[in-house]
């Protein structure tokens, strides 16, 4: 009796290729993707970007400079990219500010002018020569400390070159040298003065909730836009889809109708997530109300057509399920839904923006994070908004096959 | 139910006016294939106004697909269909039609009077006439005292009754019903055929399919016999058993041995033996006397004899050499 109910339960499995799909090839496409993150693989390492301003020109700053530049977890930018092939000039103390609030990187580096001249190295920390600032946007949690830390090692390393080099310049030197060498000592025991500086979101008191409120937001929209949108499969197994298009309702009709109603129905969802996050962890949402407005509705009707797309695509509710949780889970978890796209490695990165989180969480950064203007989401609004249009486009190419038999 | 002219309602500007001289419906040579089967294999019927008009055939037949073809669900590979002289897919025709499919397509999450309204809405209906409209069709269905409750809640005879309720709202003047009493209780089939009469009594084209040869006899004016994707017989019940048998009558007969000794009998005696029955047509009943003796000198045993006037089931079974319910 026992073999004959496997035996019912193993045919059932393997006629239904949706179950077959979310039983072994959902864990193993996971596995690929969390081990492409964060498997260590030496050629996809994240590396930080980082802008690097050198105020001193001294010989020792060079020294910092080349370091960081040589420190295989940091992207380092002295200069902005040529924009027609013309050269842009070296970054500013301001430009970086600015390079850091608008998201270029999320860490510049300024060496103040004066910090390779030293007289007298034992009162290096506090007199002369000035404090390395560190510009961070603490949106991204690890880029500050990773930098900092680096810094810390760069610095040493240059200043053992510099001491080393004195030490070279001739005998009437080697008391100074000494000397210095006692200041690193020192150094090295208290580590070199950086000065930290929040330049994004110095107000804010939780970085992160906006960032989660986005993430997990789209995630679940898009579950709930994609289960919504099957209903549609559901009506045309039980005749409600044939009567209703016998009546005056054409496919296209039906298709808009669907969308605006899952748009209306993950947007609310949003408001409630992003009002939770007011009410219990103090999200700043009432002075971001225009720039939530089109964030909120470009991605609801962004993942709306998603869900469409997906149902329209689909013979069966299994298929769907099936479908709808791996290319969810895909798409979440490359595009930064589960955990920061600033921690994967640049290849990931660049496929994040392939999916409908990663520029959807990167809208809701700008208008909650970086406190920009509205007329600044234009991207994200666009390959949302176009996204949307062609998932429709096909989705409804794919409906014909509902329109007549 | 009054029965107010297609023009009374909230239609497109575009929707042309139906009018008297038109065919309810026409359809000639109809085609349609599924692959290598023939769903329809050259269809010709003609409605007549006010006429219902009965598709009987076995599952399988085709008639589903017949009707889903007039609705405009389906597209045939070739022949015509005009609903009041206009296509199946156009406006005119969308109004005039009312398609009471065999599914019971209904949002089962919405109350019986939501599913009126959202139909009522989807085909065209607004403002104070669909909310008449609504108020008709449950009293017309009695689930009035049921309007609020959610359809999946509702018997399976209260659910058949709204599903017709749903086809009819916008008060088409031409109603396909595809089997709609299929798994129904006799009390909720009796409610069921009391609605259709008095849609009838208003003046509404029927096209009724079924493969129940009583509700057929019982409810349509001309009865249509489809098999294997054609109509191989039509008329009224009494031409079609007149056509067929004639004046006569049909025995029955069972043989406790049925080897090849019967077979040749039967056959000897004008016979045929269908299902391992041997059927017979008699003129008069007076002849079931020398069937008997005839059989008793042949040395045959008879275990069942009877006699019956053909009817609905009699012409499916001698036209088709199947039963109706195959």
């Amino acid at each position: 009796m026992i073999f004959a109910i496997v035996r019912t339960a193993t045919l059932a499995l393997l006629r239904d290729r949706g179950a077959l799909a979310l039983n072994f090839l959902l864990p193993l496409a996971f596995f690929s993707i969390f081990a492409l993150v964060f498997g260590g693989r030496h050629d996809v390492t994240p590396r930080v970007k980082v802008l690097v301003v050198d105020e001193d020109g001294s010989r020792f700053s060079q020294g910092l400079v080349h370091g960081l530049e040589q420190a295989g977890s940091l992207e380092v930018r002295t200069r902005p990219e040529s924009v027609n092939g013309s050269e842009q000039p070296d970054y500013t103390a301001a430009t970086a500010k600015a390079g850091v609030k608008n998201g270029t990187a999320p860490v510049a580096v300024i060496i103040p002018r004066g910090l390779g001249d030293r007289p007298d190295p034992s009162s290096a920390r506090d007199a002369h020569r000035g404090t390395i600032s560190l510009l961070e946007d603490v949106s991204d949690a690890v880029a500050p400390l990773m930098v900092s830390g680096t810094l810390q090692i760069v610095t040493m390393t240059a200043m053992l070159q510099d001491r080393t080099e004195q030490l070279s310049d001739g005998p009437g030197k080697v008391h100074q040298g000494t000397e210095s060498l006692r200041a690193m000592s020192g150094l090295a025991n208290e580590g070199i003065a950086i000065t930290a500086t929040r330049v994004v979101g110095e107000k804010k008191s939780s970085p992160l909730i906006s960032f989660y409120a986005a993430g997990i937001g789209v995630l679940f929209l898009l579950f709930t836009t994609s289960g919504a949108s099957g209903a549609l499969i559901e009506e045309a197994e039980n005749g409600t889809l044939d009567r209703v298009l016998s009546s005056h309702v054409t496919m296209t009709a039906l298709m808009l109708g669907k969308l605006t109603f899952n748009s209306m129905l993950a947007f609310v969802q949003l408001v409630l997530m992003f009002v939770w996050g007011w009410a219990v962890f103090g999200l700043d949402l009432w002075t971001h109300i225009p720039g939530f407005m089109v964030m909120g509705i470009t991605t609801a009707v962004a993942v709306a057509a998603f869900g469409l797309l997906l149902a329209s695509l689909c013979r069966t509710r299994a298929q769907l399920g099936a479908l709808s949780t791996l290319i969810i889970l895909a798409m979440s978890s490359v595009g930064g839904s589960m955990f920061p796209r600033y921690l994967m490695p640049a290849g990931m990165q660049k496929a994040g923006l392939l999916t409908i989180n990663a520029w959807a969480i990167d809208g809701f950064t700008k208008v909650f994070w970086r406190d920009e203007r509205i007329s600044q989401l234009w991207p994200q609004v666009l390959v949302l908004v176009g996204t949307a249009v062609v998932f429709l486009a096909i989705a409804r190419a794919a409906a014909r096959r509902w329109e007549f038999v | 139910m009054s029965s107010p002219t297609v023009a009374a309602y909230d239609l497109p500007l575009s929707a042309p006016t139906i009018t008297a001289c038109d065919s309810p419906l026409r359809i000639d040579s109809l085609v349609k294939h599924f692959g290598e089967a023939t769903a329809l294999d050259g269809i010709t019927l003609e409605l007549r106004s006010g006429e219902c008009l009965g598709l009987l055939g076995p599952n399988g037949a085709g008639k589903t697909t017949l009707i889903r073809s007039i609705a405009g669900r389906v597209k045939a590979d070739s022949g015509t269909i005009f609903v009041f002289g206009s296509p199946p897919n156009s406006v005119a025709a969308r109004n005039a039609l009312g398609w009471i499919p065999q599914e019971l397509a209904l949002y089962s999450g919405l109350t019986c009077r939501e599913n009126l309204q959202s139909f009522g809405r989807y085909n065209g209906l607004r403002g104070l006439v669909l909310a008449e409209a609504v108020e008709r069709c449950l009293e017309w269905t009695k689930l009035a005292d049921r309007s609020l409750e959610i359809v999946r809640n509702l018997s399976g005879g209260m659910k058949r009754r709204l599903n017709m309720a749903v086809g009819i709202i916008h008060q088409p003047k031409l109603v396909l019903m595809d089997e709609p009493t299929v798994g129904v209780d006799p009390q909720s089939r009796n409610h069921i055929f009391e609605m259709i009469a008095q849609l009838r009594e208003e003046g509404m084209s029927i096209i009724y399919t079924t493969h129940y040869m009583e509700e057929a006899e019982r409810l349509c004016d001309r009865i249509a016999i489809v098999d294997h994707g054609n109509i191989i017989a039509q008329g009224t019940h009494v031409e079609l058993v007149q056509r067929t048998f004639g004046p006569r009558s049909e025995v029955f007969a069972r043989f406790v041995r049925a080897d090849q000794r019967v077979e040749f009998w039967v056959a000897q005696r004008g016979g045929h033996i269908i299902d391992g029955t041997a059927q017979f047509k008699i003129d008069h009943p007076n002849e079931v006397a020398a069937l008997l003796d005839a059989s008793a000198m042949a040395g045959l045993e008879l275990c069942d004899l009877s006699l019956r006037k053909p009817n609905l089931e009699s012409v499916f079974l001698r036209l088709t050499g199947r039963e109706l319910r195959d």
